[in-house]
Parts: C-alpha cells; structure tokens; sequence
C-alpha cells in the first residue's frame, strides 16, 4: 500500500531570474507618481548643474544687471533685449536666472549636509549597534536628545552661535539631522547583527571592519536611502526657512528662502512675482524629493513586501 | 427545513496575481440543532466559507456564485442593513484567536450591551442584565465584577468564554465557529466544548464548528466535511466519514493523527503541500499529492453520493477499508 | 502613581539642568555681546564698567554658577536690550504664542482627523487619494512660503483678514488674549492655520494609517460580526484605537509648534516668544535667548507628562501597568 502507485508531478513552471535590483526598479516603476517626480527632480538637478550656460543673465554679475529693470512684472521685455519671463526683483536681476542659480546653493546645501550627516549617523549607528554596552547607551541618548528637540530650534541656536554663511547652515543642518540615520541604521543593524550569516562571518574570524561593510552595511541600505531622500527635502525646506529669517546664507549667495524673503516687503505692494515664483520652485522640489521619497518606502518596506 | 442550506457557493478573490479561488462549489446543510464540523488545513478555505455566510469577505473578496439559505432566506445578494441585522442576532460568529477578538480599548460591558442594542431597543439595565446572564451561562465567575474589566485583564480561556457569550446574547439559531479553542490549553478547550455542546442541546441552535482538529469533530459534530483546496472532498456522518473514509485525502488526515491505539506504528504523512490557490492543476487538485492517482485524475471529478448519505469527490473513491500502513 | 509623578519631576529636574549647562556654554561662550551691546565710540573705562555691569568680565563657569543660583529664585538675568528681566520679557510674550499653537492644534485635529478617517476608509477613492495628495503637498509646503502665499490672497488681493498683529485683545488673568475678540480672531485665522498647516497632514497620515490598520483588525471583524452598524464600528471601535497615537503625537507636536510658530510669528508680525527669540538672536541679546531656551525646554517637560497622563486615560492596558508601579 505505502508503494505510491503513479506518483503525478506537477508540471514543472519556468523559473524567472529575478534579481532584487531588477525587482526594485519594476515595482519602483509601477507607481507613475514617483516615475513623473523623477524626471522632474532630474530636470531640476540638471537645471542647477547647467545654471551658467541656461539662464539668460548672470544674476550676480552686477555689470549685467540694470537697476532701471528694477521689479518688472513677468513678460517684459527688458534694457537687455530679452524678456524676464518670470519679472526681475528689486535690482533688475532676472528671476528665472536668479531661482536657477538659487536652485543650485538650495540643492548643494540640502544634498550635501543630508550626505554629511548620513555618514556620521550611520557611522555612529553602526558602532552603538555593534559595540553595544555604554556607548551605545551614550550615543542614543545623544540620539534622543537631539530629536526631543525642534529641528528649527535646534538650528537656529546653532547659527546664532557660529554666524551667517553656507558652510555654517550645513554645519547646523548636519546637527539636527544625524540622530535620524543614527537611529534607523541602528536598528536595521541590530536586527541584522542577530542573523545566522553575521554569526557565521564572526566564527570566520572575518575583520570586523569586514563584517560591517560588507554584511551589515548593504542590509542596512534600504531605509537608508529612503530616510537620506525625505532628509534631503527636509534640509532643504530648513535651509529655506533659516534663510527667510535672514539666519542662513548670506545675501551674495542667495539661495530659494532668501529670494522669497527678498519678496517680502513687495508683497504688500501687490509685487506677487519676486517671492511667488522661488517659492514654487522650492515647492516643486521638495514635492517631487519626497513623492520618490514616499514611493521608495513602499517598495523597500519588507513587511509590506507581497 | 434546515437552519442553513449552502448550493454552489464560490467565493473567489481578484487579486492582481490572479484569481484566488478560496471556496470554489462549496455546497452543505446543517438541520436545527445539528452540528456540522468542517475540517481542512490552513488555507483549505475554511475560514473565508465561514465569513461568506454572514457576508463578511473583505475585498478584493467576494461571492461570484452559488447560494445560501438560512431558515429559507436567501443571504447571497441580500442588502447589507437586512445582513446586519441578521448578524449576531440570527447568525453569531466566534473567531479564533480570543487575544484578538475583543476591543483593548473598550470594556467589556461596552461591547456586550452594544450588541444587544444593535438588536433591539433594550435599555441599558435590561442589556446589562442581559449581558450578565450570559456572562454566567459560560461560566464566568462574579460577572458584575467582570462586566467593568478590559479585555487584557483576562486570560486567553476567559476571553474566548467572554466571546462565546456575545455570541449567545441574542439565542441565535446558528453559530460559526472558527477554530474557536485552537489557541487554548487543552484543559480548557475541554470545558468550552463541554459548554458549548450542552448549550447548542437545550437551545437548539445549529453550529458550524471550523477546525483542522479531527478529535474536536469526533467529540463534537454530527456531520462532518472536509475541505481541501477550497472544495469540499468528502462529507457524511462523521462516525461513518472517520471510521471508514472514502477519499484519500480523509484517510491521510486520519492518518497524520498520533493515537494511542497505534503505538510504536510510525505516522503516516501526507506528501507534499497544499497547492497554491492561484494556480490550481488541473483535474482532481489533490492529484499531486495522492498515492492512488491516475489518468483518470486529471478530469475533474464530480461530488458522487458513493454510499447512501456520503459523498466523496473522487474518481477512485477508497473502499469501506481503513488502510492501516 | 505619586511615585510614578515623583520620578518624573526628578527626571525632568535633571534633564533642566543638562540643558541649562548646554545652553549656556551655547550661548556665552560664542559670540561677543560688547561688541553689539557697547558703543564703538566709548572709551576703556566706560566698556570696563559695562562689561562689569553685566558680568561679563568673571570666568565661564562662575557666570555659570551665578546664573544657576538666580534660576533658582526665578531670575534669568535681564535683557541687554530692554533692561527688564528676561523671564518677565518672555511671559509677557507667552499668551500670545500660547494662543496661536492651541488654535494651530485644534484646527489640525478639527481639520486633520475626518480627513484622515475619510482617506483611512476608502484609500483607493478619489477622495481619498486627493487627500493622501494634499498630505504630501502640506508636507512639503515650505510654511513660510505659504504664510506668504496666503498674505497675498487673503490680505492683498481679497482684503478679507488683516495681515499682521494681534489685533484687539482682551484682558484676563493678567494677560492680553486675541481669540476673545471679533477682530483678534480675524488677525489669528492666517497664522493659525499656516502654523497648522504641517500638523494637519501629520493627523491625516495618522489617522489614515491607524484606520487602516485597524480596519484589519479581528476585532474589527468581530464588531461587525455582532451586526453592530458601520458608523457605530467606525466611529466608536475603530476611532477610540487610533485615538491614542493622535492625541500622543499631536501632544508630543505641541512643544514644536511653540518652537515653530518662531517662523509663522515672524512672517505675521505676531508679537509672541517667537518673534522675541529672533530679535533676541540678531541682537545677541543673550540672557534672553537663555531664557526663552528654559522656558521651551521647561514646556517641553510638562507636555510630555500630560501626553503621559493622557495616554494613560486612553489606554487601559497602560494604566494598569502604571498602578502596578
């Protein structure tokens, strides 16, 4: 009886190679949302890069500059025979050349203090997941209070301290932002740390150097990267806000926020465009970060892996 | 007339992978009073034949066909206010894990006096009392006391218990049961199925008691039928369907049983896993896994009354004997 | 429980006097006050006598221990600036920024949390994603900007609502109030709601999810399994569960609204703590921004013990365990 008569096998289905990257790149493309966000982000990456050889005007060469162009509504054509399609502000500056040009400090500060505190966060995280014991107590409690306190705040003091300048904003936007991948490296980090294939390196003997960048460090990528993109728009929206109230960069280097500040005081006037226009291009920035931002985290999300 | 009459039911869920085929011509009837145990693996789509009768599937889920009759009412398309009013009072359901089902945030005099007023226009003392009635039914000790507890100050066996009596609040004429002792100690699965039985007696309500507990149907149920892949393979009297199975499928589950009469005679196993309900075979779906299959399996086959009152799926039904390894 | 208070002020003495050290050695040991605070023009002997004056001329830790001993009887120092005392200088300010973050905070809730149950219960409507939108669009919103935005519509273009100030206020207690009175209510609409602008986003997403979790919940299930209705499932099982995580963030929240409204009061000439603190900071008026530093770490404690003692009433799994200590 226990002799299985015919045994029937199922017909046997063709395996697709499917590498997690590939996988990735399909289920990122899934959402047409994100996929727009992208183009768009890219095209503004690209406008900051180019900014010199795109916008019309040089907007801080003041021999290009004419005063008499001074707060041009958009669409005139200017003393320099081409048109502000986006009106001029208070000095004659061209704004679309001025939000370009702005674009590029706005993005060189957000995308650079969100790398520099993504190495030191998670460089930090890493050690108190691995070291474990007193300094993983000293550097979370550090974590802890760094995000008990207002991101703004925080930032504020510290530029109050060191002064205006683009190296001191991204100083202070590194503070108030390393405790986030500290944390979240941490604990992807601890979760890896407890698996079979780290246990096993470790009876290897394999450097410990080793076994964190080759076996904790990709694993602890994918939160990684979504948490760096939403810091990214973050620095960037801070930086904004810092500048407004006339705390962040100094007016030679202006990035988005000091361009609306500049608006300000036309506003009242019914001057819209001075400060409405850098103000959609900041949105239209952050927006388009944190859709990817938000996408990635659907798709890097383990439990919500099918 | 029967309490419940199920023709033809499927319950399919669109899914972008596909279509799941959870219950796929799932037909049975329980008689008033009568118990009917429905037995099967996880996934064997037990539990979604349960939510179906009181029109629970959650989305993408839902009822492409079939029929279901309570006390001669057709459920299937009913409007969804008419449901709900047959639900907890006609028809009541016990869910299986007794951590989960209750409310952490509400007391439990909350949630039993909402059920009764969901059904009636009862004050708040008659429910009260009411819902202290039947706290004792179950066997819950100080019921007043317990009445102003949250449902985390009770273990799991009071929960279930606290549970059963929600249930019972309305004397409905069919209970659901899923699985409703699976997550307890045995000790006390005993006691809720002593309970349980002598209430389904002197009220006469009908139950349909889910498990993949064999020795719970042989104490408990009346009938019994199994279900394997979202269909049912074999139902009958559940002394006859145990004693003597017809399908192979039964007889594997029997003999993946530990018994004490069979001691030292090593368990068989059924080989291989339960197919995925994306992409049934074709033809008999326990095909795969069958040591009796041919040819002929791979037509589907028909639900055939082999014996007087029992009905197996299967083109080579077993005969009347018990294959003892 | 008084032991469970007891331990927490302690905690929270500890954590003052943490930040007090951080914050001095923050604010007077960078920068130079004599510079901005004394005239270029004034000879040694008048800076000698102004630097004295103000204490500026002992070492970092005696200013230190001055400055802790007089905190301790409530003297923060007085204002470079205004030559009253700091503390007296910020508590003037407070009403008003108090104010506008409680009206941020209602409106966030008020706004936020049927949003947040709309878009829970049908995420895949167009309403629900249009909301889920403008979630993301509150997000990334650069308040500021918005604040802006909203001076042009509302006070430039349509001349609806004033664009800056407090407006009439009215007298109680010792403090001026603006939402007492018609026209102090129009000048608090535009800040309110651009302070609120980030939260209410915040509570959509919350509650959202929180719906949506629980909405899987069995207990859920089992609600409507009693036959309960859908706006009683809804709004009384669903809505207590993801009551809890609102009310702890959107408390939580509070203390960095206050800190936020820095922005908000600054673009609406609103004159609260937020205002002073940038003035204060430009002018290096120190003993001010020291001041204002405590006060928002001090208000940060007591939020934290109050979201504590909420959450304690919301959640009856957690008082338990907190009359147990």
């Amino acid at each position: 009886m226990s002799a299985a008569a015919e045994p029937v096998t199922p017909e046997p289905v063709a395996p697709r190679v499917e590498t997690p990257l590939r996988r990735f790149i399909s289920q990122f493309m899934e959402s047409r949302i994100a996929v727009g966000a992208l183009v768009v982000f890219t095209i503004i990456v690209l406008l900051a890069v180019f900014a010199p050889w795109i916008t019309p005007q040089n907007p801080y060469d003041l021999f290009q500059l004419d005063i008499m162009d001074g707060r041009m509504e958009p669409g005139t054509v200017g003393g320099a025979g081409f048109t502000y399609w986006l009106g001029t502000d208070d000095q004659g500056r061209d704004m679309l050349s001025g939000i370009i040009y702005g674009l590029r400090i706005s993005l060189i500060v957000g995308a650079g203090s969100a790398f520099i505190a993504g190495i030191i966060g998670a460089s930090l995280g890493m050690l108190a997941a691995y070291a474990g014991g007193k300094t993983d107590t000293v550097i979370m409690r550090l974590v802890d209070l760094q995000l008990s306190f207002p991101t703004i705040l925080a930032a504020l003091m510290i530029l109050a301290f060191l002064g205006k300048g683009i190296s001191n904003v991204v100083i202070a936007l590194v503070i108030v932002e390393w405790a986030y991948y500290a944390r979240t490296v941490r604990g992807s980090a601890l979760v890896e740390r407890r698996r079979e294939y780290v246990e096993a390196a470790q009876c290897l003997a394999l450097p410990t150097w080793r076994i964190i960048f080759v076996h904790l460090l990709p694993n602890c990528l994918p939160p990684l990267i979504v948490i760096g993109t939403i810091q990214v728009a973050r620095a960037i929206a801070l930086e904004a806000t810092l500048s407004f109230l006339g705390l962040g960069v100094p007016i030679t280097e202006p990035s988005l926020g000091l361009l609306i500040a500049n608006g300000y005081e036309y506003m009242l006037s019914g001057k819209y465009w001075i400060s409405f226009y850098p103000g959609i291009a900041l949105l239209i920035t952050i927006v388009s970060i944190n859709l990817v931002g938000d996408h990635l985290r659907d798709v890097l999300n383990p439990r919500l892996q099918k | 007339m029967n309490t419940l009459e199920v023709q033809g039911l499927r319950t399919h869920f669109h899914t972008r992978a596909g279509v799941v085929k959870a219950v796929d011509d799932v037909s049975f009837s329980i008689a008033k009073g009568q118990v009917l145990g429905l037995v099967g693996e996880s996934g064997s789509g037990k539990t979604v034949t349960g939510f179906s009768l009181i029109g629970l599937v959650d989305p993408p889920g839902r009822i492409v066909e079939g029929s279901i009759k309570f006390q001669g009412r057709e459920l299937v398309g009913m409007p969804e206010e008419e449901m709900r009013q047959l639900r907890g009072n006609r028809i009541a359901m016990v869910f299986q894990d007794p951590m989960m089902t209750l409310n952490p945030v509400l007391r439990i005099d909350t949630q039993m006096i909402e059920t009764v007023q969901a059904h009636d226009n009862s004050s708040r003392e008659v429910a009260r009392q009411r819902s202290r009635d039947a706290l004792g039914m179950v066997g819950i000790p100080s019921p007043d006391e317990r009445l102003m507890s949250y449902p985390h100050q009770f273990s799991g066996g009071m929960r279930q218990r606290v549970a059963i009596a929600i249930a019972l609040l309305h004397r409905p004429d069919l209970i659901i049961a899923d699985e409703p002792t699976t997550a307890l100690d045995v000790t006390i699965q005993g006691q809720i199925l002593a309970e349980v039985q002598k209430l389904a007696a002197t009220t006469g309500t009908s139950l349909l008691w889910i498990t993949h507990d064999l020795s719970v149907v042989a104490g408990l149920a009346d009938d019994i039928a199994v279900m394997y892949a979202g269909r049912i393979v074999e139902q009958g009297d559940v002394g006859e369907v145990l004693d003597a199975p017809l399908h192979p499928y039964t007889s594997g589950l029997l003999g993946s049983v530990p018994s004490r009469n069979a001691r030292g005679v090593p368990l068989r196993q059924i080989p291989g896993m339960t197919p995925s309900l994306l992409s049934l075979p074709k033809g008999c779906t326990f095909r795969a896994r069958c040591f009796q299959a041919g040819e002929d399996c791979l037509q589907e086959p028909p639900m055939d009354e082999a014996l007087p009152g029992r009905f197996v799926r299967c083109v080579r039904p077993l005969r009347a004997t018990v294959p003892t390894a | 429980m008084t032991l469970y208070l007891i331990r927490r002020l302690f905690q929270a003495l500890l954590v003052m006097l943490a930040m007090s050290l951080i914050v001095f050695i923050g604010v007077y040991g960078i920068g130079d006050p004599v510079e901005i605070l004394i005239s270029p023009d004034a000879d040694q002997a008048e800076r000698a006598r102004a630097v004295a004056a103000l204490g500026l001329d002992l070492p970092l830790w005696q200013q230190y221990g001055v400055f802790l001993v007089r905190a301790l009887q409530g003297d923060l120092g007085r204002s470079f600036v205004y030559n009253v005392p700091a503390l007296q200088l910020i508590l003037q300010r407070m009403p008003a920024t108090l104010e506008l973050a409680v009206g941020a905070t209602v409106l966030a809730i008020v706004v936020g949390l049927p949003l947040g149950l709309y878009a829970g219960l049908k995420p895949d409507s167009i309403g629900g994603r249009s909301i889920m939108a403008g979630s993301i669009l509150g997000f990334s919103l650069p308040s500021f900007w918005v604040g802006l935005m909203l001076i042009m519509v509302f006070a430039v273009q349509l001349g609806w609502l004033p664009s800056t100030g407090r407006g009439t206020t009215v007298e109680i207690l010792g403090s001026r109030w603006s939402f007492l009175t018609r026209d102090g209510l129009a000048h608090m609409i535009m800040p309110a709601m651009n302070l609120a602008l980030f939260k209410i986003s915040l509570v959509i997403r919350l509650t959202r999810a929180g719906v949506r979790e629980a909405m899987l919940m069995d207990y859920v299930k089992f609600a409507r399994a009693k036959g309960l209705t859908n706006s009683r499932v809804i709004f009384v099982h669903v809505f207590k569960n993801i009551l809890i995580p609102v009310v702890t963030v959107t408390g939580l929240e509070f203390g960095s609204t206050i800190a936020f409204s820095v922005v908000t009061e600054s673009i609406f000439a609103w004159p609260g703590m937020g205002k002073l603190i940038i003035d204060s900071i430009n002018v290096l008026d120190r003993p001010v921004i020291v001041a204002y530093l405590m006060m928002i770490v001090f208000m940060f404690i007591i939020i934290n013990l109050v979201v504590d003692l909420t959450y304690t009433i919301l959640d009856p799994r957690v008082r338990l365990e907190s009359k147990a200590i």
